[in-house]
């Protein structure tokens, strides 16, 4: 009679060693890179460009390359991937069809980004003549995040209860008028958790950018969209890869800055979905 | 007797090739309350949503036979079911407020439809709507609060204001009581009595002393069929068939 309160508690325990041992695995990863990487934070570091000497390379560049890249990726993958979610769950492609759609976009989302940055090399930069630009680099992130957006969208529409829509079209107001003003509100959170899932992924994102032409030595702030540029995980990339021990260094400093701009724009993010969330519950 | 305002004629009705309606003939008079009564699974509610065309939104399901109100077949090619649903209002039975305010409920029917005129006028109807729904009193100082922070039966007599606003001519209600308590119920049902002067009336009802107390006229569904239909008093005193009067005297079901 007892065995099965047993067989409960070896469960609860066995979660909870899981739990640590990717815990444990995280925190040995930050304290490495905070022992290695703060000594070298400074304002000097963020705010200059790179050099041939560790000690007075800086980061500036990377770090606006990241910024605009992340934004333009923003710009483009989050209003196409709502739009066809929106398409595939409220308007067509229900059934059969709609399956297939589906089974693809989500393999779509598992394929390797560097397949991508292929993709990203002959449609942006030979085929459509972007070039090796800030342009290229994010048109590639939004195809690689595409699926997610989609996928994220797609399910929060899908939680969204048939009573909200039935409501809206007992008024007699249209498909769009109910997608518009009840269930995209009301999906929102969940779409906004998608993107920044989605997001998160193409700011550590290296493998295509390097294909598509981010350049690590880049030695000014891109001033347009078909300027060269470079982003954090190169330039994290093409500091650990010199034997100097003092660009090591540079590496671990860049990640805990990759690291805090993920932190900022996931907590950005989640600030303003609460802050909706309430004032829809409200 | 008067045009009926609501026609139906040979209506079969079909989930994939689950058949749910079996050959539903009706004529539903204006200005009256039709209750429609029986089990659980027989069509009642399914026949109520082909009147105003929600079943459209459920993928494969499929009608035959004709549907008329005023005359017109609502499921003719040239029908825009966005004007028929203005026409043909409807409350569910689980009370649905949009997660807005008490105000912007009531106010969205007449914005999507661009029926008020200018912002005196929307706020001339929508307390009009909610003094039909005998919801006024107890929301006027408190109009652009949650809708969801009203009681239970509070928001059904928000959805029904929200229904009335637009002006429809049929009001379906689709058992608008069943998750009341019986306060609130005895308010939906006054309130159903009140408004048959203005509106026709088709109410789905688990209740039979529900269906007694507020309708005019009674149909029992069994089983996707169509058994008796009849002025309610016939119904429950003196039903012609057999099944109908073991149902409402409570034998079955």
């Amino acid at each position: 009679m007892t065995s099965r309160y047993h067989a409960d508690r070896a469960f609860a325990v066995l979660g909870l060693l899981g739990l640590l041992a990717a815990l444990a695995a995280l925190a040995a990863l930050l304290l490495d890179v905070i022992a290695d990487g703060a000594p070298h934070l400074s304002w000097q570091f963020l705010t200059s460009y790179p050099s041939r000497f560790a000690a007075s390379a800086g980061i500036l560049p990377a770090i606006l390359g990241t910024f605009y890249v992340i934004v333009l990726t923003a710009l483009m993958a989050v209003p196409v991937g709502v739009a066809a979610a929106v398409y595939l769950e409220e308007y067509g492609a229900q059934g059969r069809l709609g399956r297939i759609i589906e089974i693809n976009i989500a393999n779509l989302a598992g394929v390797p980004s560097i397949v991508y940055g292929l993709l990203g090399l002959g449609l942006f930069v030979r085929a459509l003549s972007l070039g090796r630009s800030v342009v290229a680099g994010a048109a590639t992130l939004a195809l690689l995040v595409l699926p997610v957006v989609i996928l994220a969208t797609r399910e929060a529409l899908r939680a969204v209860p048939k009573t909200l829509r039935e409501g809206s079209y007992a008024l007699g107001a249209t498909k769009w008028q109910t997608t518009q003003l009840q269930v995209l509100p009301a999906a929102l959170p969940g779409i906004l958790t998608g993107i920044i899932l989605a997001l998160s992924r193409a700011i550590g994102e290296t493998a295509p950018l390097i294909i598509v032409g981010a350049v690590a030595y880049v030695r000014f702030v891109p001033d347009s969209l078909w300027s060269p540029f470079t982003v954090l995980p190169i330039q994290i990339f093409n500091w650990v890869s010199r034997p100097q021990a003092g660009f090591a260094a540079n590496a671990a400093a860049g990640i805990l800055v990759l690291l805090v701009m993920l932190l900022l724009m996931n907590g950005a993010a989640i600030f303003v979905r609460d802050r909706y969330q309430r004032r829809r519950a409200a | 007797m008067s045009e009926p305002k609501i026609a139906a004629d040979g209506v079969n009705f079909y989930y994939g090739t689950k058949r749910a309606l079996h050959d539903i003939r009706v004529a539903i008079r204006p200005h009256v309350v039709t209750a429609f009564i029986g089990p659980s699974g027989c069509g009642k509610s399914t026949f109520l949503r082909t009147l105003n065309r929600m079943n459209d939104l459920i993928p494969d399901t499929r009608l035959e036979g004709s549907i008329k109100i005023d005359g017109q077949d609502i499921y003719a090619p040239s029908v825009d079911v966005v004007s028929l649903r203005r026409r043909v209002g409807m409350v569910f039975q689980k009370s649905n407020p949009f997660p807005k305010s008490i105000f912007e409920n009531v106010a969205y029917g007449l914005r999507i439809n661009r029926i008020a005129n200018g912002r005196a006028d929307l706020s001339h109807r929508v307390e009009e709507s909610l003094k039909a729904a005998a919801l006024w009193d107890e929301v006027k100082d408190r109009l652009h609060e949650p809708a969801l922070s009203l009681s239970g039966g509070q928001q059904q007599r928000l959805c029904i204001a929200r229904a009335l606003a637009i002006k429809p001519d049929i009001v379906l209600m689709d058992e608008p009581a069943s998750a009341l308590d019986p306060i609130a119920t005895q308010r939906i049902e006054e309130l159903i009595y009140q408004l048959k002067d203005q509106y026709t009336i088709v109410i789905v009802t688990h209740n039979m002393q529900q269906a007694a107390r507020v309708s005019d006229f009674t149909a029992f569904f069994w089983l996707g069929r169509l058994v008796e239909y009849n002025e309610t008093r016939k119904i429950f005193t003196a039903p012609a068939e057999k099944l109908t009067e073991d149902y409402v005297t409570g034998r079955f079901g």
